[in-house]
């Protein structure tokens, strides 16, 4: 294990390897695949913690989230000023979670975030008809898409207020089979 | 004493904590009396600090008496208060000279302050040690709290100094270690499964151009492919038998061709043998091959390794039936279970929306084969859906249902009194010679039948309409429909057969008859009838020799499996490629629109593929007695299906108008291919069983019966006892109370399995009950 980085010290490595799932090896990584997306804005040295943010269009054409339709939902759920920019504490936070070893629970409440595009902690009507446009790349036909939004709902909807809450969104998916899989 | 320990604690953090940091500086340079009030002062600002740590902390206890707990905590452990000290004496020598004498004066003032502090209750210390250990759980379990990033690292620095203030650093870097250690072996582990898991299905053939297909046409015509690739599977197995058991030995350790007669071709025909087109029709070499049964020799045990080969032959017949019958049903059983266990369809919409994109795809081409099944999926579930919430007039359905059965069944009889009356007249014509007659009477079963299965499918398609079932249990009608028609097929085919092999019989008796003529005009010149055969070198092919059946009959098969598989390749590239290169380019300069209109592109006709893969696997099972090579034929022809099926799905077809979820069990398929098997076994062992083996060709000549082979084995390898015990295990007194109790074992099974399924059914809706009635 060799000592001889200078991007971060020491004790921040420690607590970075706290908080999230990554190992020293994997959080060097990260900060290089950080620093690649904007090489003029990230500096090399992040032992004073500077307060660098990268915004929204640089992140979403990472490889790895260029053909997610959600990629401008789940940056915007990780930053901190909720518009997508994300500062390399957010960039990490946000790869941890969608790592494999996150657990099922969180990556629930995140995937609840992602879902809810107009943030008001409700997945209601119009965030499925967003989702499921987002999905199928709008190839159904608003009747279609109005039967699908509405099956969803009366399936997944317990306390029958024709919305999503968050106890609704975990009681559904905690059953469901593919969820760790995939997400 | 505490002060001392304090003191030191706060001046190591002095970059991180900025507010000891500088009170350490503050009090350095205080001498002399201000001392104790120094002290005294010391302790009042940690409380207060420490109460202030508190109050961020909900689980903290009481901080009035931390102070105090943490003398009685240094009390007790002596070892702690020794090491602090320690590090204490480190600390010591950073600060500047009169450190020393400061350190004096405070062990003097450690001894009031002594004293000063009272003896702490259990309570306090036991609140005291819980607050530390949900800190430490607290650490832990941060990177599973769904917090910002940067109030997570408060929350841990907050933690940890809390921790250590009242621990210290001990066993911490331990602790560190050994987690880092666990927590990359778990990730080595997860990475060796992910890549074994790689591995096991990048092994499965063909799996991305299923995945394709399935992306753009929906489950129903990928359960075809689904169902071709399981075939393949099945026949490789089938093919390694015969080939490894049968016709390798007799290729390697048997006799040399030219060796015997039945190994030669004869004289008459050497002057076409090597033609194509006589080859194409498997006579010539290709009859007098390791292909055919007609070659191989009937001697016990040939080569070094003393291979039984007659026994190996009858074996590995009897052992490709068995081996089917096994795989089938445990197919059709896997699939029951999987069906069965997981039915759960409460979530169904929901679970498609949240959970079916697949986070990892990196790659366009995937991501959109993803998004067009993901579009398909929705689609087929809509469809289930509409088909749910039909309003259905039930009399007029069950009505019109009956109507169009009855309809069918005057077709499927009308064709099966056609068929029955062309082979009549087939065999009528036969008798009287089949050259006095034209090329129509030559075939008219053949045409017959090509016919017959043209138009049956599609007036079947449009009485179906009548019905107004589920597409999907349209399908399954449809082919049971087909499938009685092609069984038809079959049974012009067996009788053909039958009539043949009774002819070659006949002959057989002729022959039999010439050849003691023939051998008594070779010795012609010889006096003595008594002495034993002799030696006259006879050319093998000159021997004058019986009508092999069994060859025939593995002829037979072989020629309709190649004429069937170059129809359906013909009629694939003229009917789907050929329309839609026509549809295509001819669209510019035609009256209407090909595309909408006539013909348009053809859609995948999922049933028709099924049935002739079904059906062909049949004849496979029914020739392969006869003809070893067959497997091998079938191996080659599933593979080119494949790729041309393939090719030509995605090429030339259109995805249906309806995409309807197959049900992903094939149980159908496979319910259909059971009876095909069974229905095909039966006639190769009605002629195993009753018709006596060739007299000059095939490993059972001489033998009264095929399966006179298991008698001599056990009369003559194995020790006596073993024949005794297989006699009474033959004995009908055995036998029949063993099938009662078989029967009985069945019965019970099946109740049982009923009475699970209820209890199932019930556990699951009291599951929802509950869900419901907990909100």
């Amino acid at each position: 294990m060799g000592n001889k980085q200078t991007i971060f010290t020491d004790e921040q490595l420690d607590a970075y390897q706290d908080c999230t799932f990554f190992t020293r090896k994997e959080i060097l990584r990260l900060h290089g695949r950080y620093h690649e997306l904007a090489p003029h804005l990230v500096p090399m040295d992040y032992t004073n913690d500077p307060d660098v943010k990268i915004p929204l269009a640089l992140i979403v054409n990472m490889p790895e989230l260029k053909e997610n339709p959600f990629r401008n939902r789940i940056v915007e759920s990780f930053s901190e000023d909720g518009e997508g920019n994300l500062s390399f504490n957010d960039f990490v936070d946000m790869f941890s979670v969608l790592s494999e070893m996150a657990p099922r629970e969180l990556k629930a409440i995140y995937a609840f975030k992602i879902y809810d595009f107009n943030t008001d902690n409700f997945i209601c009507k119009e965030d499925l008809e967003k989702t499921l446009n987002k999905l199928t790349r709008e190839e159904l036909t608003p009747e279609e898409v109005n039967l699908v939004c509405e099956k969803a709902i009366e399936e997944a909807d317990l306390d029958g207020d024709n919305k999503l809450s968050f106890a609704d969104f975990e009681n559904m998916i905690s059953k469901a089979p593919d969820f760790l899989r995939y997400l | 004493g505490p002060e001392v320990d304090m003191h030191c604690n706060t001046a190591r953090r002095g970059n991180s904590n900025s507010r000891s940091g500088s009170k350490v500086k503050e009090e350095k340079p205080k001498k002399g009396q201000a001392r104790r009030s120094k002290a005294k002062e010391k302790k009042k600002v940690l409380r207060e600090q420490c109460e202030e740590e508190c109050r961020q902390d909900e689980e903290a206890p009481k901080c009035s008496k931390n102070h105090r707990n943490e003398k009685a905590k240094t009390e007790e452990r002596g070892d702690f208060k020794r090491k602090t000290k320690d590090s204490c004496d480190e600390e010591r020598n950073h600060i500047s000279s009169d450190s020393s004498s400061e350190s004096e004066e405070l062990s003097a003032d450690e001894e009031e302050s002594q004293e000063e502090k009272d003896v702490l209750t259990q309570e306090e210390l036991e609140k005291l040690k819980e607050a530390v250990e949900e800190k430490k759980k607290l650490i832990a379990n941060l990177r599973g709290k769904p917090w910002p990033m940067s109030k997570k690292l408060v929350t841990l620095r907050e933690s940890q100094e809390f921790v250590e203030k009242y621990e210290g650093a001990l066993g911490k870097g331990k602790g560190r270690k050994l987690y880092a250690y666990k927590v990359m072996m778990m990730k080595k582990w997860m990475k060796f499964q992910r890549d074994f898991e790689n591995f096991r299905t990048a092994c499965i053939p063909w799996e991305m151009k299923i995945k394709e297909i399935e992306s753009h046409f929906g489950s129903s015509v990928a359960s075809y492919f689904i169902f071709l690739r399981w075939m393949y599977g099945m026949n490789m197995i089938l093919f390694g038998l015969t080939f490894g058991l049968v016709m390798v030995p007799e290729a390697l350790m048997g006799r040399p061709y030219g060796s015997m007669p039945r190994k030669t071709v004869p004289r008459s025909e050497q002057a076409g043998a090597m033609d194509f087109a006589v080859l194409w029709d498997f006579g010539g070499y290709a009859q007098y091959s390791v292909l055919f049964y007609g070659y191989y020799n009937n001697q016990r045990a040939i080569g070094w390794l003393k291979f039984r080969m007659p026994l190996s032959y009858f074996l590995v017949g009897v052992g490709t039936v068995a081996y089917s019958y096994m795989v089938v049903i445990r197919t059709m059983a896997r699939n029951a279970n999987r069906d069965g266990g997981g039915d759960d369809t409460s979530f169904n919409f929901s679970w498609k929306m949240f959970t079916s994109w697949d986070y990892l795809i990196g790659n366009p081409e995937t991501a959109d084969n993803k998004f067009a099944s993901i579009t398909t999926s929705f689609k087929e579930s809509i469809v289930e859906e509409q088909e749910s919430h039909k309003d259905e007039n039930i009399h007029l359905t069950r009505f019109l249902r009956v109507l169009a059965n009855f309809l069918v069944l005057c077709c499927l009889a009308g064709s099966g009194y056609l068929i029955y009356f062309v082979v009549r007249r087939s065999q009528k014509f036969a008798l009287e010679g089949l050259e006095n007659y034209g090329w129509w009477e030559r075939n008219e079963v053949n045409m017959v039948m090509s016919l017959l299965g043209m138009f049956c499918p599609m007036l079947f398609d449009v009485i179906s309409s009548l019905e107004n079932y589920h597409p999907r249990i349209a399908l399954q009608w449809q082919l049971g429909r087909i499938f009685a028609l092609f069984l038809g097929n079959l049974y012009t085919f067996i009788i053909a057969l039958m009539d043949e092999i009774n002819l070659k019989r006949r002959e057989e008796e002729v022959v039999k008859y010439n050849m003691t003529v023939w051998q008594a005009s070779l010795y012609n010149g010889t006096v003595d009838d008594n002495s034993t055969t002799s030696t006259i070198p006879v050319d093998p092919a000159d021997v004058p020799r019986g009508p092999c059946w069994e060859t025939m009959v593995g002829q037979e098969f072989v020629r309709l499996i190649v004429s069937d598989t170059m129809t359906t390749y013909i009629t694939l590239l003229i009917g789907d490629f050929l329309r839609a290169v026509f549809v295509r380019f001819f669209n510019y300069c035609w009256c209407w629109d090909l595309e909408y209109g006539f013909p348009s592109y053809s859609e995948f006709d999922v049933s028709g593929n099924v049935l002739g893969l079904i059906f062909n696997q049949g004849m496979i099972w029914m020739g392969a007695f006869y003809a070893p090579c067959l497997p091998a034929l079938n191996v080659l022809r599933l593979h080119v299906s494949m790729y041309l099926q393939c090719w030509a799905v995605m090429c030339c077809n259109v995805p249906q108008e309806r995409v309807f979820k197959a049900s992903g069990s094939n149980n159908f398929y496979m319910a259909m291919l059971l009876v095909i098997l069974f229905l095909s076994t039966l006639p190769a062992i009605y002629t195993i069983v009753s018709i006596p083996p060739s007299f000059d060709c095939g490993p059972f000549s001489g033998k009264k019966r095929m399966y006179d082979v298991i008698q001599e084995t056990l009369e003559n390898d194995f020790p006596l006892w073993f024949g005794k015990v297989f006699s009474y295990a033959s004995n009908p007194g055995l036998v029949l109370p063993f099938i009662l109790v078989m029967i009985l074992a069945i019965y019970y099974l099946q109740s049982t399995s009923k009475t699970y399924k209820a209890a199932n059914m019930d556990l699951k809706k009291k599951l929802q009950t509950r869900q419901v009635q907990g909100w």
